[in-house]
């Protein structure tokens, strides 16, 4: 007679994949409602046909890979990733842009490495850097923040006309504040602030928002125990210090003030879904604290010194890179070895 | 190797042992300089006249030169060669001269080429010698045209642009534009495009190699499915 014998963990958490990317995509929505409310319904029509493409394209290679399909596309990571690129892409982006971006990051970011869980690579980041160094002049075009209760707003249906026949309709762009301090050619930074209607009281119109509301849904995140606290604590303080270094108070050479590169671009969208990525990021905890903090300081970089105006994906991918080496060197102490790891006496 | 067979020559060159893909040898100007079919058959071209050249002259010269200082002679030669390749192609070709710049100097430091003197043409007669280069360098020019085709067509949705820059004026209305209002998709043009295709170009190559052994594993006898053999544990599947 053989006596059933379960091993230890006896308590399990609620926490399926599953759980963890419902969660997640619950969590953009505070972020999502501000992009929407300042820059009109482009984003949810990126974000809808980005996911249609993705879980068109994850069927597509679950199959090839014979692999079962019901099981892996129920996990809703496609629905992650594409939600993620869908928030990146400028909104009223054309959807063949869209399209390119999310297969890209299914089929070659995340499959052709091994599928869910083998990719090293942030597969929504490696959708945006191609797309970027690809086309430009559709990237870098960003909607004018007119809020959908303005005047000449673009309306829903505009939005989709945008989308799929980018021939019929003209939507209004604006540089965003990032792009506008990089060409900043006025004598202060203060001028450039008055002379400029789309900077708000601290980084942007609408951008301010748009970082707050993702930075109450990554807060949510922390509270559900997603992800820890580590990774993007240390990116946004890594972030403001540099910020707070290199800020002369106003001059046209300053390249803005700490407030202004919290709450504009990315920052707070990379801080608490991007490189919160369980997968493509450092696994301890001291080796989260390296990750992103690197990651903060290349942002700061590549935005002041660099030639794009945001830099969250190109930092994102470069520390992706070395998340394998800072496990190397993190790797915490196992219980009952000694530092050097070999067993303590 | 006292008996060369031609057919397993050529079966090595273009397919088994395949210089681009299966050796991974001279992956510079591979990866390098296939943006565009052009620059892929004129480098490809370039590569296989060298191969020719220099594996004709060191399969000469097998028997007089020692093991000690057979190196020295065959870079020596090789060099001569491409050095000869790049005068004649400056002459003629200029423009693709001008496009391929280094790439075609550098065509001395392919491994291919050292590879193939010193495995083979240093073993070898005159005739199997010169067959082989040739067959090596039509290898390494399929692949570098396929790639160089694929690039050009994701990249700029049309295919044999700028003919004329290797065939003459007469090539220039050979552009076949496929797409018409077609976004440069830069990333196939641009170096990590070199690398993705090269990639999809080998797991083709590994997927078809599979699929053949599969037929020909099929094709042999097969035990007779559940049949319990004496000293076997289990069941033959």
């Amino acid at each position: 007679m053989a006596l059933m014998r379960i091993t230890s963990p006896h308590a399990h958490g609620p926490l399926s994949t599953a759980m963890v990317m419902r969660t997640v995509l619950l969590a953009t929505l505070p972020g999502i409602v501000a992009l929407v409310h300042f820059f009109g319904f482009g984003v949810v029509v990126n974000i809808l046909w980005a996911c249609l493409v993705a879980v068109g394209c994850e069927a597509l290679v679950l199959k090839l890979r014979k692999r079962p399909l019901g099981f892996y596309l129920n996990d809703a990571s496609a629905l992650v990733t594409a939600t993620l690129l869908g928030i990146a892409l400028p909104p009223y982006a054309p959807w063949w842009l869209i399209a390119v971006g999310v297969s890209f990051a299914i089929i070659i970011g995340k499959h052709l490495y091994g599928g869910m869980g083998y990719n090293p690579f942030n597969p929504a980041m490696l959708g945006y850097v191609v797309l970027l160094i690809s086309f430009p002049l559709e990237m870098t075009t960003w909607g004018a923040p007119l809020g959908i209760n303005q005047v000449g707003a673009p309306g829903l249906l505009t939005a989709l006309q945008a989308c799929f026949m980018p021939a019929s309709v003209d939507i209004a762009t604006m540089a965003t504040p990032l792009d506008l301090l990089k060409q900043n050619d006025s004598l202060l930074i203060a001028n450039l602030w008055t002379q400029q209607p789309v900077f708000g009281r601290w980084a942007g119109l609408g951008w301010e928002w748009v970082n707050i509301g993702f930075l109450a849904g990554g807060a949510w995140l922390l509270y559900k125990r997603i992800f820890t606290w580590h990774a993007p604590v240390t990116m946004l303080a890594s972030l403001t210090l540099l910020a707070a270094i290199f800020y002369d108070s106003g001059s046209s050479a300053s390249g803005g003030s700490p407030a202004f590169h919290l709450l504009s671009g990315g920052t707070m969208f990379a801080a608490f879904f991007i490189i919160t990525d369980p997968v493509s990021s450092a696994v301890s905890n001291r080796g989260k604290l390296i990750y992103g903090a690197a990651i903060g300081a290349l942002i700061y970089i590549i935005r002041v010194w660099g030639n794009y105006p945001d830099a969250v994906a190109f930092a994102v991918l470069l520390m992706n890179f070395v998340a394998p080496f800072i496990d190397h060197y993190t790797q915490p102490r196992t219980y009952g070895h000694s530092k050097g790891g070999g067993r303590s006496s | 190797m006292a008996e060369t067979s031609y057919k397993e020559l050529s079966i090595n060159g273009l397919w088994k042992n395949n210089p681009a893909i299966v050796q991974l040898l001279g992956l510079c100007p591979l990866l390098a300089v296939t943006g565009s079919v052009v620059n892929a058959i004129g480098l490809g071209l370039a590569t296989t006249m060298v191969l020719i050249c220099s594996n004709t002259a060191v399969s000469l010269i097998r028997n007089v030169v020692t093991d000690a200082v057979r190196l020295p002679a065959f870079v020596m030669i090789i060099a001569a060669s491409v050095t000869c390749i790049e005068l004649l192609m400056q002459a003629y070709t200029y423009e693709l001269y001008q496009i391929l710049g280094i790439f075609l100097p550098l065509i001395t430091t392919n491994c291919v080429i050292l590879g193939r003197a010193d495995a083979f043409a240093s073993k070898n007669a005159l005739l199997p010698s010169f067959y082989d280069g040739f067959i090596m360098g039509l290898g390494f020019m399929v692949i570098l045209v396929l790639l160089g085709g694929l690039r050009e067509l994701v990249g700029t949705g049309a295919l044999f642009a700028n003919m004329d820059l290797l065939f003459g004026p007469g090539a220039a209305s050979w552009e076949l534009v496929l797409v018409d209002d077609y976004k440069n998709f830069l990333l196939a043009i641009l170096p990590p495009g070199a690398f993705i295709f090269t990639g999809l170009i080998i797991a083709l190559k590994n997927r078809i190699d599979s699929g053949l052994k599969a037929r020909a594993d099929a094709l042999k006898e097969k035990p007779v499915k559940g049949a319990k053999r004496v000293r076997v544990t289990g069941n033959i599947s």
